[in-house]
């Protein structure tokens, strides 16, 4: 963090897209664990995740990007009953 | 200099027109109206160029204005009392994110119970958000500091309020001596923002979040601003000066005899307390006037200055604070002068409140106790002095 002398006159980020320097998937308690075997690559936990944290290479899910997300648990909500791909865990660390 | 008879907010209006700013969003509040009013027929009349944008409040003026102001444009908006209330929030956004929005206010006395006339509770209420404020004592005054004001809030960076005391100079004809509509722009120049957000080869994120570990920063970055203020007021007035030969600085003080005792006042009264020290000349009585024509920053050292040479000083005041420490200005000044060797006596008077007169009577009276308690025939209570109150 800057010190007050070496900030802008004016509290403005003078860089585009530095939201992703911001790591705040530690914000989560909870989290979501992907079983491949199960997935049939329906991309619903893609497009209901709310931090855009489902990683997806050529229309098929790869995993989660667990920098960002936050453990809403949508993406387990959300995945079909007939695979129920992604279970909720506690984060334990 | 072309001399027309125009009220305060006739006299604001027409800066505003001679300035051509880029974007105006104002509502329209008594006493200030008129300003938003005329202003809205020279845009109609093509005599200035202005984005005018008649919103539905002083929240949304203010924050329309914020919005073009950090494009890079020159931002005006007028309002008063209640309308300024309203603003309060959008204030210290404006401030903090470093934007030279000039308000025009026709300082108003708050509800309730309601009342539509001329106290300074508006702007003092607003005096810790961060931006500069000046008074006129005339609207000729008042008139020349809606441009110094502008001149000053652009270099510094920080926004300003132009007061005129509501109906007492709003909506009182005087004839102004109005400045050339070219060397108005000339005095003003270009702005020069420190970013702009339509400046896409250059993108940037403003007025964004700041937790704990960095809003602190942020806040002590602007005091810094603050007190950076000061040299391009200096600077605001010495242009002026040079430039229209009107001379004006932070403080005036009239002191024709070698006075020992003064008032501080600011705004429009400032006229009728040098009045009676004329008349007190005539009884052989020796009493002084010290104006403060610009309170946000407050002037500290000048304030020492100005007051060490007197043994006893009332700060008067057109609002209150409702503590037993005097109104806003008396506890700011006494604070300054503490640390000070050779300080005055001070005492807390109030006056005028929601528009009530003072006359030379009543500053002869507030004369008479500084003179006798100077010559200790009379000790005056510290604070809680109320002229013209209906006591018994």
């Amino acid at each position: 963090m800057k010190s007050w002398k070496e900030l802008e006159p004016a509290p403005f980020i003078p860089e585009p897209c530095t939201s992703r320097a911001i790591k705040t998937g530690d914000w989560r308690t909870r989290k979501p664990i992907w079983h491949e075997e199960k997935c049939n690559h329906c991309l619903f936990c893609w497009l209901y995740c709310p931090d855009s944290a489902i990683l997806v290479k050529e229309d098929k899910m790869i995993g989660i990007d667990y920098d960002y997300c936050k453990g809403c648990g949508i993406c387990s909500e959300v995945c079909p009953d007939k695979c129920k791909a992604i279970d909720i865990v506690q984060e334990v660390k | 200099m072309p001399r027309i008879p125009m009220t305060g907010n006739e006299a604001a209006a027409y800066a505003m027109m001679q300035i051509n700013p880029d974007v105006v969003a104002a509502y329209p509040i008594t006493p200030s109206t008129q300003v938003v009013e005329r202003f809205s027929d020279y845009v109609n009349n093509g005599e200035c160029q202005t984005e005018f944008v008649p919103v539905e409040s002083e929240h949304s003026a203010m924050s329309a204005c914020i919005g073009a102001s950090a494009c890079g444009a020159r931002v005006m908006t007028a309002t008063a009392a209640q309308g300024l209330a309203l603003m309060h929030e959008m204030l210290y956004i404006a401030s903090s994110m470093r934007l030279p929005i000039v308000t025009v206010i026709a300082s108003r006395a708050l509800n309730s119970p309601l009342n539509i006339h001329g106290d300074h509770s508006d702007t003092m209420g607003s005096r810790d958000s961060g931006w500069l404020q000046f008074y006129g004592e005339s609207v000729q005054e008042f008139y020349d500091h809606v441009f110094i004001a502008l001149r000053a809030a652009e270099l510094s960076n920080l926004p300003a309020f132009v007061c005129e005391d509501g109906f007492i100079l709003s909506h009182t004809l005087e004839p102004v001596d109005v400045l050339d509509k070219n060397e108005v722009a000339k005095y003003l120049g270009e702005r020069k923002p420190l970013y702009n957000l339509l400046d896409t080869d250059h993108p940037i994120m403003a007025g964004h979040l700041s937790l704990p570990d960095s809003y602190m920063e942020h806040r002590r970055k602007l005091a810094e601003g603050m007190m950076e203020a000061p040299k391009f007021i200096d600077q605001a007035y010495r242009e002026f000066a040079e430039r229209f030969g009107r001379k004006y600085d932070w403080i005036e003080v009239y002191d024709p005899q070698d006075a020992e005792v003064a008032v501080l006042i600011i705004g429009s009264a400032a006229g009728t307390a040098k009045e009676t020290v004329d008349l007190l000349a005539e009884e052989g009585k020796r009493a002084a006037v010290i104006k403060l024509l610009v309170p946000r920053p407050l002037p500290v050292e000048r304030l020492r200055k100005a007051l060490s040479k007197f043994k006893v000083v009332a700060i008067m005041e057109r609002t209150d604070s409702y503590k037993n420490h005097g109104g806003p200005m008396f506890s700011e000044i006494a604070a300054a002068l503490y640390h000070h060797d050779t300080r005055p006596i001070l005492r807390a008077y109030h006056y005028g409140f929601g528009g009530r007169d003072i006359f030379p009577e009543d500053f002869m009276k507030v004369f008479n106790d500084l003179l006798d308690m100077a010559s200790g025939k009379k000790e005056i209570p510290e604070t809680m002095n109320y002229v013209g109150l209906k006591e018994d």
